[in-house]
This record gives structure tokens, sequence and C-alpha cells, in this order.
């Protein structure tokens, strides 16, 4: 399904990165930093609507030859990145936005968690076990 | 095989026009000739007809139609030559026909006549090629139907009817993607697609319809993609897709030369990079399949030679050209032309291709506001010159945008980004760049493994040691042995070998912060501070010195730590020694030193904390901190540590949690703690204008004796500018202090004081309006002391501040009464008044008047003695002293606001003065006076009281005080109480200046307060004079008392 999701601070360093161990993953941190310039764009040009009407998702963000590269953001500005193979048609955008509202809720709870400092990088088995459970389901 | 195999052939990438020629024309050496020719060519503007102009010589050889090969062959050959030689034979001019004096006239005409008949020639062209493909069949002319669709979709374009080259052009395609495809001809298949595909998205950014050209070109990709063909020559598929990128980028880009807009995620610089992706495939596959020995020889004869030296059709082998065939005939020959393409392959500089494909892709970039692909895309730059083993230039660009990722804190990245250009200055031997980078491979930003960090923090101590440090892994062999030669020389060469490294931009393996104890520091005691250092790497290291500088270099010198020590020890020894640093503890190295006296008040500020590494022996590297430490990644981690509630573990007293440590870079030193008391005495509220007295007592409580006492009192600098006029301090009290004094009386010496000496200093402060001032006392001295063992001399002060209120001492009331007492409102010519004077004690304590004195106006006489009557009186609080002066004004005349009164000095001082206290005289301006003359004046004279039954002799003086005779009516009122004999009613005349006197014998009959029998008077030439005013000047009522009784207090005695 997904071959790597990351989670993005404010700041823009990385909270949580775990990419298809198959893979080469210095590749897919490239490829989550640079999508954050799509992000800082559609941000910035978003600014100005008011914030209960701000869509989080931000849609596909770019393409590149084999894989898509989604984004949402949430209202404190924390961006959600998943890179998805070209080849797997079955995820529609839909599909996209149930495993980032699900990304989400389980960011929720690390946030939740008092022993959890907002900012660090986010070490929850928890976390994990979803993030796995979005890279290897099969479609 | 060039090595522009891959690009389009130049006529394919023009934009077609109608091809005309020009002969006979000498342009050369006819300057006529060479003007037509100039008509036609120069300056085309982009209205007039596409038309493509040339000049042949008259004899020239036209290319002859080749001769028809039997079968249809192959897709595309020298089609585009032969479409201009079609043309040629058609249109032929001579234009020396032409009389050249009009030709200029007419030259439009003429161009158009030109362009007209390239039109019809096109047209009967493509119905020639339409009605020739109608005899073609699917099965076995598969190939010349897309020869023919492409013909027709060429001939439309040259006709300039992009539409239906569009549409030809389309259908061309599809038919190419029909043909079956085999080893044996997927190149050409995938060569003819390209260029097709080519057309149609120049065609499609032409018309304005970019995302057409995108939809065909992904098509395009997406069909082509997976048609490799021969594994043995992969190499050449990726090469065609990059070329096939790399077209539709310039395509991109050249439309948005001409006005299209791109986004940022749809620019050219995508396909720029996917073309440079595939550029570093085929570098790989390349590099996989063309491994050969350097024994094995390159063909002879050359099997991609021909007989033209160019290839008859486009995407054909030159070994079997023209043949269908799927089945390969010659295997042998086959695989000679196979191992040619390789070994040609091995000649190409992949590195150069990819770097100018990544180049372009950087710049669109830029462009379109991607900053991080641009850096990403920088790296793979940089890489690739690492790969071409130019590891200048590599350094350049990965020095360069290290920062981006550093700064932004995606370590993985910055240590893939540093493992690159350590490598690159180890095989340059850049002994400093080397250096930085492993110190930060070291760092805690470095993801390494421990086993890397170990191996990199041994090569740094060999560096140190002034030894070669091992090659880093997976560097190229020949380059390596290059670097060795260079680190020996190095070694051998001798030279400057301390590096000093700014360790702010990067993240070292070393932390410091350094933290004043205190804010601020008294002068006499030692400034202490601490230095923390934390070491991130895997092994214990030593380091040589610290030094710690400061704003004030003096004090540099009382802050430096070093220890001796051999270069080969710096990983040996390690626990003991204050500047071994053991990984992951926090080493706290103290630091304390003296003061100067000068900076007293001044900031001393850490300017730079110095850590070296090595000796001087070896190579030495010091690590500079700008200010109190911290690096590029210590903000953001402060700033977790602050926000952070986690409980940190308990340490032994010893140590301290490095997070909990936060840099303090700068103190404030402040002067000794005066031991002194200061206190003021004195009487508030100061009143106005008097000399108040502030007694200010010093005592010293220090130890020693202490000097140079200077006391600065006065008015506290900082407030409203007018009551620096208006306050005035001095020291004598005796004398009236004036304009001339100062506000603030500065550095009054007052000698020495021995300990528990007091001495007390009396100061005046006259404040010459009310309100309140803050007044400031302020004492400094000097006195020896001693720190750690050091003598100096401080200078301490001490301060006091008091708010005093200034208040009016008293208020003054005055009024203008008629000798009645009767309040008035303007008093009258010549006619005695009365003047009282209220004077209400304000002040809280109590004030003596010393006297008091009335100063008359010119214009104002008294009618009696002006002695004060209030000479030494004292006013308690609330207590008022009034005095009153008989006074008349002589007339004046008419005078507009009054006539001027005077002034009433007091002179006063608080009760409690000393006697040489100078007495302070307050002058009240008394107010004006409005003067009126009245014609007649009557002034009775009579006794202060009556007594019933006993006669009341009443005399009335009238005055003219005209210069008129004065025709006057008097008449009495007869009242109850009185009988009275005199004058009832006369009318009689007073001459000017003179008074008539009337007598009246009033008798009365009543007893008490009585209403006198009234006098009227009546002037004839003064109706307005009234007895209302009249009642003013002469009584009408007396008190008479009771007959007297005398007889009967003797009779009630009797009784």
């Amino acid at each position: 399904m997904a071959v790597c999701i990351a989670v993005i601070a404010k700041e823009n360093y990385p909270l949580y990165i775990r990419s298809a161990p198959t893979e080469n993953e210095l590749k897919f941190h490239y490829m989550v930093h640079t999508s954050l310039d799509v992000v800082d764009e559609k941000i910035s040009a978003m600014g100005k609507a008011l914030v209960d009407q701000r869509e989080l998702y931000l849609g596909l963000l770019y393409p590149t030859e084999d894989y898509k590269v989604y984004g949402y953001v949430t209202n404190s500005k924390v961006k959600f990145v998943m890179v998805v193979d070209s080849s797997n048609t079955a995820l529609r955008d839909n599909e996209i936005r149930s495993m980032f509202r699900k990304l989400h809720n389980s960011y929720t709870d690390v946030m939740c968690n008092p022993f959890y400092n907002p900012g660090d990088r986010i070490q929850s088995r928890a976390f994990d076990n979803m993030v796995m459970s979005m890279m290897v389901q099969v479609c | 095989m060039s090595p522009t195999q891959w690009d389009f052939p130049v006529e394919l990438c023009c934009r077609p026009m109608a091809f005309v020629t020009l002969t006979g024309l000498d342009v050369v050496y006819n300057a006529v000739h060479r003007a037509v020719w100039d008509a036609f060519c120069a300056n085309r503007r982009a209205d007039r007809v596409p038309i493509s102009f040339k000049v042949l010589p008259g004899d020239h050889e036209y290319p002859k139609c080749r001769p028809k090969v039997m079968t249809p062959l192959s897709l595309l050959g020298f089609y585009f030559q032969g479409s201009k030689i079609l043309f040629l034979k058609t249109v032929w001019f001579n234009v020396t026909l032409i009389f050249e004096c009009w030709f200029f006239l007419i030259f439009n005409r003429l161009e158009n006549a030109f362009y007209e008949h390239a039109q019809t020639y096109y047209y009967t062209e493509i119905r020639r090629v339409k009605s020739h493909k109608e005899f073609l069949n699917k099965t076995t002319h598969q190939l010349l139907f897309v020869r023919h669709q492409f013909k027709i979709a060429f001939f439309s374009e040259l006709k300039q009817d992009t539409q239906n080259a569009l549409k030809n052009y389309r259908t061309a395609y599809n038919l190419v993607h029909e043909l079956r495809a085999h080893e044996t001809n997927i190149l050409e298949i995938k060569t003819m697609a390209g260029f097709i595909n080519y057309k149609i998205c120049r065609l499609c950014f032409q018309h304005n319809t970019p995302l057409d050209a995108i939809a065909q070109f992904r098509k395009h990709i997406d069909l082509c993609k997976k048609k490799i063909g021969s594994a043995e020559l992969s190499f050449e598929h990726a090469a065609w897709m990059s070329k096939q990128f790399q077209a539709f980028g310039d395509l991109f880009d050249e439309a948005i030369k001409l006005g299209l807009t791109a986004i940022q995620t749809q620019n050219p610089g995508f396909y720029y990079q996917q073309a440079a992706y595939y550029a570093q495939e085929r570098k790989q596959l390349a590099k996989a399949l063309c491994n050969h020995e350097a024994s094995v020889m390159y063909p002879n004869p050359d099997p991609l030679e021909t007989q033209t030296g160019v290839l008859d059709f486009y995407g054909q082998r030159s070994w079997r050209q023209g043949i269908l065939s799927f089945d390969l005939s010659d295997p042998e020959k086959e695989k000679v032309g196979i191992l040619a393409i390789q070994l040609k392959e091995r000649n190409v500089v992949h590195s150069e291709i990819i770097i100018t494909l990544l180049s372009n892709a950087v710049a669109q970039f830029k462009k379109y506001k991607c900053p991080r692909m641009k850096s990403h895309l920088m790296v793979q730059m940089g890489e690739e010159y690492y790969y071409a083993k130019d590891y200048t230039k590599a350094l350049k660009l990965l020095d360069y945008v290290m920062c981006d990722y550093r700064s932004e804190g995606w370590w993985t990245l910055l240590t893939s980004i540093l493992t690159t250009a350590l490598k690159c200055s180890y095989l340059m031997a850049q002994l400093k760049d080397y250096i930085t980078y492993s110190l930060e491979l070291l760092g805690r930003a470095s993801t390494l493994k421990d086993d890397q960090k170990s191996r990199i923090e041994k090569n740094l101590i060999n560096v140190l040691m002034n030894e070669s440090p091992d090659p880093e892994p997976d560097c190229d062999i020949l380059a390596v042995k290059t670097a060795q030669k260079l680190w020996s020389d190095r070694v051998s060469l001798a030279g400057s070998n301390i590096f000093t490294i700014g360790v702010q931009d990067f993240v070292p393996f070393v932390q410091c912060k350094a933290k004043f104890h205190a804010p601020s520091f008294h002068v006499d005691v030692p400034v202490q501070f601490d230095v923390y250092l934390k070491a991130d790497c895997p092994h214990p290291i030593r380091f040589s010195k610290l030094c710690v500088s400061f704003n004030n270099q003096e004090y540099n010198q009382f802050c430096v730590i070093e220890e001796a020590s051999k270069a080969s020890e710096v990983l040996e020894n390690l626990t003991q020694g204050k500047m071994c640093l053991v990984p992951g503890k926090t080493r706290k190295l103290s630091f304390k030193f003296v003061a100067k006296t000068e900076d007293v008040g001044k900031k001393i500020e850490i300017t730079s904390v110095d850590l070296a590494l090595g000796n001087e022996t070896g190579r030495c590297v010091v690590l500079n901190w700008q200010g109190g430490g911290g690096d590029a990644a210590s903000s953001q981690e402060a700033l977790q540590a602050a926000r952070s509630f986690k409980r940190r573990p308990k340490l032994p007293d010893s140590e301290v949690h490095w997070d909990s440590i936060i840099i303090q870079a700068s103190t404030m030193i402040i002067s000794r703690v005066p031991n002194i008391s200061v206190h003021l005495h004195h009487e508030p509220p100061a009143l106005t204008n008097e000399m108040y007295c502030l007694v200010v007592t010093v005592q010293s409580h220090e130890k020693t004796q202490i000097r140079d006492v200077k006391l600065t009192a006065g008015l506290k600098p900082g407030q409203d500018a007018n009551l620096t006029q208006k306050t005035h301090v001095t020291l004598h009290g005796s004398e009236l202090c004036d304009e001339s004094y100062p506000a603030l009386l500065t550095d009054i010496p007052v000698g020495d004081l021995q300990p528990g000496e007091q001495l007390e200093k009396m100061m005046y402060v006259r404040c010459g309006t009310v309100g309140s001032r803050m007044f400031l006392v302020y004492v400094s001295y000097l006195i020896n002391t001693t720190v750690e063992e050091k003598e100096i001399v401080c200078k301490c002060h001490k301060d006091e501040t008091v708010t005093i209120e200034t208040v009016f001492p008293f208020d003054v009331a005055v009024k203008f009464v008629s000798t009645k007492f009767e309040h008035l409102e303007r008093v009258y010519a010549d006619i005695p008044f009365l003047l009282m004077t209220d004077l209400l004690s304000a002040s809280p304590w109590a004030l003596t008047i010393v006297s008091s004195e009335l100063q008359l106006a010119p214009s104002m006489t008294a009618s009696d003695q002006l002695e004060s009557q209030v000479d030494k009186v004292v006013l308690q609080t609330g207590e008022s002293a009034s005095e009153c002066f008989c006074l008349r004004c002589p007339s004046v005349g008419n005078v507009e606001g009054g006539v001027a009164t005077g002034h009433y000095i007091i002179s006063w001082k608080r009760a409690s003065a000393m006697d040489d206290i100078p007495v302070i005289s307050t002058v009240i301006t008394l107010p004006h006076v409005i003067v009126e003359n009245i014609p007649l004046h009557v002034n009775a004279e009579l006794p202060s009281f009556g007594r019933v039954r006993e006669s009341l002799p009443v005399k009335y003086h009238l005055q003219n005080k005209t210069h008129l005779v004065q025709d006057v009516e008097i008449s009495v009122e007869p009242s109850d109480a009185f009988m009275f004999s005199g004058l009832k009613q006369i009318r009689l005349r007073i001459l000017p200046g003179t008074e008539q006197e009337m007598l009246y014998n009033f008798y009365p009959l009543m007893a008490g307060y009585q209403q006198l029998p009234s006098l009227s008077i009546h002037l004839l030439r003064f109706p307005n004079f009234t007895n209302q005013l009249l009642k003013r000047f002469i009584p009408t009522s007396i008190f008479v008392k009771p007959q007297g009784r005398l007889m009967d207090d003797t009779s009630i005695a009797a009784a």
C-alpha cells in the first residue's frame, strides 16, 4: 500500500519517517523532503481561509515516474506525507483520505500521551503498528 | 555512432515552412542582388508568409530521386531532404529577369505568389500520397501506412495546416504502436514513435493546449517504458527514455518562453529530472554491460560503418539495413555489432550528460519555488561530480546545500551528504574539510552507526597525529592511490598545522555551554563561571587546551586550561585528566577571576570559547564557539528541553543534566555593596520659597576607614525641566538663595570617616513653586579591600531619594469695606474706606509673622497710620490673622480696570526656625479697585448710642464734591421712635468745594435698636443720586438705651 509514511514537524524537521524496508530509505527521505516545497506553497496559498473551513487534506503533491506523493496538514501545521506506488491504481483519493484520517487519529493519541513532549521524534509502538498496518495492507 | 545518436534530426525540430530557392543571385559581389536577397530574408516579421528562402548557384546539382526500392522497406529515411527536392523542381525562378528598381514594390506580391504556388504544390503532394495509400493493404504494407501518414502530416505542416498535421501525426502514432515489435525492429519503432510523439507534443504546445501535450507524452512514455529490447543493449533504452524526457522538457520550456505559464507541480524541471534519472540508469546499465576486459578489441571491419557514412533509415542497425525479417540471418554479425555498440557506449561521458540535465532541472525548480527540490538535485549533481572525479566541484555543491538540510534538521540526509563530502575531502587530502566533516559525522546529528563513527574518530586522531587516515570505504581504487600519495605529501609538508573551525554553523561532536554563576557580580567578589563540555563521539577523547575569550581581553589570560600531553595520548590514559571527555558525560570546568574596578557598571561577555584538540607538534584543531557555546542544532534542542515535563533521573551531586544547563554568556559587574547608612531628617512639607532644611546623616559601618566621601544632593535629575528652574540648593542656610544657585550640588567633599563615625550635613532647599519634587542624596566613597589576595580600591556608593511636597504657607484674602464695614464693590473718590487683609495659615507647622507692611500705590493715601497690627504673631495651622487699613483714594477720573492699590508684604519664618535662618518676605499684590466720583458726600456726626428721653444731637455735613453750585432739596421723614427738632424740609444751595452743616436734635422715645428719621436728599442736577447711595454714608439706625433707674435701684436695695 503506502511505501513511505512521514510526519513532519511545524518547523519542517521529521518527527517520524518510515519506508518500506525493501526500498532505498534515503530516496524516500529525499522525496518527502522535496514534497515540503509543495506543502509550503499549498499552506501559504490557503493561509487566508478560515481555520474551521480549512481542508486538511492537501491532495496529490506531485507525481513522479514511479510514485505518488500525498500530503495532509493538521491545524497545528504538522504535516503528514504519504508516498504510494504509482502502479497501485486501487488507491483512490478517498482511500488516501481515510488513511490520512487514521494517521491523524493515531497522531492525536501520541500527542495525548502525557509523557510525549511535542516536537520530539515519535517513538510509539501503537503509532508504529498503525503505520506498519498501512504499509503492508494488501488492496 | 556519434554521441548525438539520440538527438532528434534538425529537420524534425524546426518549424516546417515552404521552401523556395533563388538561383543566379550573386549576393557576395553584386550589391543589387544582395539587396534583393535581403528584402526576402532579412528581418522577416511574423506577419509575413512563412517561407524559408535559400540561394543556390545556377549550376547547382539537385539531388536525384532515388530509384524506387521494390519492397516497402522502412519507416522513415532520407525523407526530409526528399521533400525539399520535390519543391525545388517545381518552382524555379531567375530573379535577374525582374526589374530591380520596382522589385521592392512588388516583392511582397511576389512572395505571396511563391507561397500560393507552394501551397498548391503541397496540396497536390498530399493528394498524391493519399491516392497512393489507397492501394495499400494493412497486412502487407503495415510499415508504409505509417510512412504515408507521416508524409501527409508533414506536408500539411509545410502547408501550415497544423490542425490536419496534428490529426495525421496522431494517426501515424497509433499506427506505429500497431506494428509487430520484435527485438530486431524495436529500436526503429521506438525511434519513430519518439519522432512522431515529438511532433504531436510540439504542435499541441503550438496550439496552446499544453495539457494535451502532457497527456500525449504520458501515454507515449507508458507505452514505451517497457519496450526495452535487447537486454545486452538495455542502456540504449535508458538513453532513449532520457532523450524523450529531455526533448519534452525543452518543448515545455520553449512554450513557457513564448508565454505559457507553468506551475510548481508541473514544470519542465520534472522532465529534466526524469531525463537525468534515466541518464543515471543508462550509466549504471552501461557500467554493468560494457565491462569488457581491456584485451577485447573493437571489431574490424567496423560493423557500424556504412557506405554513405549515415544510416538510410532512422533506428535501424547499420549491419542489417533494410532487412525486414525477424530472424537473425547472421548471428555472428549480430554479436559483433552488439559488441561494437557496447564498446562505443563505454566512451560516453555519462556524468556530463547527467550533470547537464540536472543543472537544467535546477534552473527550472529555482524558478518555480522549489528550494528543497533544488537542493536535492544539487546533491545529485554533487554526487555525480564525485563519480566523475571532479571532487572540487562536488565539494562546492555539497557544501552549499548542506546547511539547508542542517537547518531543517534532516539528519539522515545530512549524514549521507557529509559522507560523500568526507570522501571527496579525503580523496583531495583537504585537511580542513576532512576534519570539519569528520567532526560533524561524529556528532549527535550524524545517523552513522557506531562502528563507522569509531572508524572516523580513529582517522581523525591519525590526522591529528600527523599521519594519513585510512581511505574511506567504496572509493575508486585509483583515486585512493592518488589520495594516499597526497596525504603522505601533506605529512612531510611543513606549514600551518593549526586549523580553527567555527562550529556555530554545524553540529560538531563536542558540545559546549558556558554559564556565569550569576547575572551580576559585585566587584569585590570573584567572577565565577563554568564551561560545560560533552562529547558525542564513540570513544573518550582528550583535549589539549581550553580558552575563553571576553569582550575585555584582559580576562582571557585567567581562563585557560591547558593539559600537556603527547599527541599519542589523545586516546590513552582516558578517565583521568580534566580535559578528557567521556562520551555522554557532562564535564564541568570552573573558572574564577577578579573583575577590574574599571569594569564596574559594564557587561563582561564571553565572546568565544576555543577548544583545542591535538597539539602543535602534530596537527591541532581549534573548535571555536561564538559566544557562550551552542551550535546549529542547540537552539532547537534547548527549546525542546524547555518544553519538556520529563523528570530527569537523579544524578550524583557532581554531575548535571546537559539539557538543564542554560547558556549565560554575559554578566554585569556592579559596585561593591556599601556599608554605610544615609539618613535624611527634615520636616515636610516644604513651604514655598522658604529655606527648607534637610539634614543628611552619614554613618560608616565599614570595618576600615573610608576615604574621599563625597555627597551629591539636590533635585533628582530627569524630572520636569521647569522644576530645575524653580529649585535651588545650598549648604548655607543663613542667606536666601536666588536664581544663581544650582538645583543639584555635586561631589561635595566631606572628608574621611573612621569605622562607626558619623557625620551630619545640613542642606537647604528653596522651592519656588508648589508641587512634589524628588530629591536625591548620593554618597560615594573609596575603600580598600582584598579579593582573592588581591588588593583593590572599591568605589562604593549609596543613594537615598525622598519626595518632598511644597505648599503655600498661608492664604491671603483681601477685601474692601466701607467705614460701616459694608462690603464695597467700588470705592468713592476722596471718601475713606477700609482695606482688610486676612492671612490664613496653611502650614502644618507654626509660623511666625515677623512683620507685615502695606506698600500703597501712588494713587492711594492712607487716612491714618499704616502700622502693622500682626507683628510677632505666631499662627498655628488653620489660624488666621487679619489687619485693617483705612485708606482714601483721590479722584482719578475714569480708569479702565480700576486703580492699583499696592502690595502687601508679609515677612515670616517657621516658628521652629533658628535665628540665623533668614526671614522670607512674601509679596501679595493687592487687587485693583474701581473708583467712582460722587457729587455730594454726606457725613453724619452722632453719638454712638442714645438714651430714651434724652436729647440726641445729630449733625450732617453735606459736601459738594463737584465744581458746580448744587441745588439740594433735603427732607427728613419722621420716625415713630423719635421726635426731632430741626429743619424738616429745606432747599438750599451749596457752593463748589464747600460744605453745609445741618443740625438736628433727635429725641428717642423707645429703647432698642431704632431706625433714625431718614434723611432724604434730592439733587436737582444729579437725578441718579439716590437715597440708596446716601444710605451708604450715613447711619440709618442707632441703639437707644433705656432710661436710667437710679431710684429703683435703691428701692430694690431697700426691699
